[in-house]
């Protein structure tokens, strides 16, 4: 009686929990964690509708995803370590050079 | 709910089974370091029958000292991390064909993925404790957890090619199939799995050259009590789980050796080689019984004695299995040559761990690095050429596997004479 | 009916890990609650039978993406983090246009129920996830494939060279 509402919901709920964690949080890092949310839950979603049509595209595409995540976090992950050498901390507050 | 009886009586001896074994492998750890190194016969290192047992008690009569500015949560849920995961690895075991928690499709991967959170446990630990020197040892034995695991992963995919299925039960069938052990076709693959388990199993428990329970420098000194041993048990049900694999994919699980061989005693429906067991265990109990003879303090003489009873009465078990039916006697037999397995690998293990390991770390680390990851891959490389060539011309794998093993080493003995820069300086210099 | 009870109790663990992962001042604690998380969502995806993906998701996010950040965490060695302090203007902003923009969403899946027709899952998936994968992977989505490896040797190049020290 599980239908694919159930999983779409899902998925939204932790879409919505990452974005709120994007906007509201200024340490950088959280703001990192917050986007793999993001991508998780849409993976959720993919993974949700490759199953309703019976087909392995969906997982696929999910896994590429995942692998896609792997290579952003550690490029984000590389440019805040140069901002904290930089700067010393981690906050996006701090983060107004181009700033007018 | 018929099928979820078998699975949870598995589950049950697991549970209760283990941390024991693991007490036992501890014990066999320190008996058989004390006898390499010549002390063995000094009556402070000889085990008492309960000896598993006062270990775990000392350590849970120990003061639960907690670092200040410790994180309490996470103090407690590191251990815990740690030894899920070993226990959740050890579900898709398969000790007999039919004797596994669950057999899913991905076993192998279920294994070393799960196996790859053992690095949380670590990293957390070193964390939570909030000092310094923890910190940097636990960072140390995470890093050293995870390139290891990299070796051993590309070690057993080798194995992986030739059996064609990730799950457990599938493997240790495929080496029936293909005729021998998977540890004969690629040798190479056992050889990176070996070393690569050696450092896996030494990370997590302590992290100089096994000193001891007391270094002041690992990572697990920042542990008192239940939770240290909490981590020691995780890291000797390591050992145990490690040497399980490797029965699984490269010494064939729970066939007997020579398991094609089917030639029956005349009238009986009693295979030859079907009495080896019994004749194994036989011997043990002769042996533990001449042992037992010239021991001079009586309760070790009786417990010698008891010993020796215990293995007559296990040969009379699995002889008289023999004529029971056809599934039970598998079964039982498979988990003693699983169980004989996996205790050669792990005395093998320590063996080599005593022989071989304690030379300067760095530089051994560094050796590693170069050569096993390239002869790995390039082991991997040419057994796959291997089993695609003896598939398309038609030449027994076995031959062909032969070829690709003599590639690899002539590609690790060129790798070892003509070393980077760095290393050539540092064999030069420092050896 | 277990089926049903597992999707509920890794969803409450999902989404409560989530929550308590944005609202952390400790940094450690969020990636703590972020590992939960990633692990609630692959055992969704064990749930929806697609075994294959549940292990890489534990293998690579949990295993590895996070033992990443975890590394960056510990040698960092960030003061706690303080978040601005609570109910300020710009995060009541951010959490209403959120809400909004989620209220929306699911107006969306309510209204559409009938009209997308959003069944229940059947239970035709074939036993041979992995094999299933893989076949697409290494027939139908080869040069995505490819370019995923590049990708990722590309990421790995670009950031040891970022964060090298220039002596």
């Amino acid at each position: 009686m599980l239908s694919i509402a159930h999983y779409l919901i899902l998925s939204l709920a932790l879409f919505t929990v990452g974005v709120v964690g994007v906007l509201a949080r200024r340490n950088l890092i959280i703001m990192l964690m917050s986007v793999e949310l993001i991508l998780n839950a849409v993976n959720i979603n993919l993974v949700a509708f490759s199953r309703l049509h019976g087909s392995v595209d969906g997982q696929a595409f999910a896994i590429f995803v995942m692998a896609d995540a792997a290579a952003e976090a550690v490029v984000c992950f590389s440019i805040i370590l140069v901002f904290f050498r930089n700067r010393g901390t981690v906050r996006a507050d701090e983060m107004d050079l181009l700033k007018w | 709910m018929q099928t979820y009886v078998l699975p949870a009586i598995y589950a049950v001896i697991v549970i209760l089974a283990l941390p024991l074994l693991a007490g036992c492998v501890l014990i066999a750890e320190r008996q058989f370091r004390a006898y390499l190194q010549g002390r063995g016969n000094s009556e402070a290192v000889k085990p008492g029958l309960w000896e598993p047992i006062t270990e775990v008690t000392k350590l849970l009569m120990e003061e639960d000292a907690i670092p200040s500015k410790a994180d309490p949560v996470v103090l407690w849920a590191a251990p815990v991390v740690s030894l899920m995961v070993v226990l959740l690895a050890f579900s898709v075991m398969p000790i007999g064909p039919a004797f596994h928690l669950a057999d899913p499709n991905i076993g192998l991967l279920f294994i070393f993925g799960i196996g790859s959170l053992a690095v949380h446990g670590v990293v957390l630990g070193g964390w939570a404790s909030n000092t310094q020197n923890s910190m940097t040892s636990a960072l140390g034995a995470a890093a050293q957890l995870i390139v290891y695991g990299a070796v051993t992963i590309l070690g057993v995919l080798s194995a992986l090619l030739l059996s064609g299925s990730l799950s457990m039960k599938e493997i240790a069938q495929a080496q029936l199939e293909r005729g021998q052990w998977f540890i004969f076709y690629v040798p190479v693959g056992f050889a990176a799995y070996f070393l690569g388990s050696l450092r896996i199993t030494t990370s997590a428990s302590f992290d100089s050259a096994s000193p001891g329970n007391e270094s002041d420098k690992a990572f697990i000194s920042a542990y008192r009590g239940f939770r240290r041993c909490l981590y020691l048990l995780a890291g000797y049900m390591n050992v145990i789980l490690v040497a399980c694999i490797a029965t699984t994919v490269f010494l064939g699980g729970w066939l007997r050796p020579l398991a094609g061989y089917r030639d029956r005693f005349p009238g009986t429906s009693v295979e030859l080689l079907d009495v080896l067991p019994a004749m194994v265990m036989m011997g043990a109990g002769i042996y533990f019984f001449w042992r037992a003879r010239r021991l001079t303090v009586n309760i070790r003489r009786t417990g010698g004695f008891l010993v020796a009873g215990l293995c007559v009465v296990a040969a009379a078990l699995l002889l008289g299995v023999l004529f029971t039916s056809e599934g039970f006697m598998q079964g039982v037999h498979g988990a003693f040559w699983f169980v004989l397995k996996a205790c050669a690998y792990i005395y093998f293990v320590f063996w080599f761990r005593f022989e071989f390991l304690p030379a300067h770390r760095d530089m051994l680390s560094r050796l590693e690095w170069r050569m096993l990851i390239p002869v790995a891959l390039v082991n991997l490389i040419t057994a796959a050429v291997a089993i695609l060539t003896s598939q398309d011309t038609g030449l027994p794998m076995r031959l062909t596997t032969l070829l690709a093993t003599a590639a690899t080493l002539g590609v690790a003995w060129w790798l070892f004479k003509n070393p980077p820069e760095e290393l050539a300086a540092m064999r030069a210099g420092g050896e | 009916m277990l089926n049903t009870l597992f999707f509920y109790f890794l969803s409450a663990i999902a989404v409560g890990s989530a929550i308590l992962m944005v609202t952390r001042r400790n940094i450690a604690h969020a990636a703590i609650f972020l590992v939960t998380a990633l692990l609630a969502t692959a055992g969704i995806f064990l749930q929806l039978q697609s075994e294959f993906l549940f292990i890489v998701q534990v293998f690579l996010y949990a295993g590895g993406i996070m033992v990443l950040f975890v590394f960056a965490i510990m040698l960092l060695h960030l003061e706690p983090a303080g978040g601005l302090p609570k109910f300020s203007r710009p995060q009541i902003v951010a959490v209403t246009l959120t809400l909004v923009l989620g209220a929306q969403i699911l107006y969306a899946v309510f209204v559409g129920r009938s009209s997308l027709r959003l069944p229940a899952l059947q239970g035709n998936i074939s036993p041979q996830n992995t094999e299933a994968v893989g076949d697409a992977l290494f027939h139908q989505f080869i040069v995505p494939f490819e370019i995923a490896s590049v990708l990722l040797l590309v990421a790995m190049i670009g950031a040891a060279v970022m964060a090298k020290r220039r002596v």
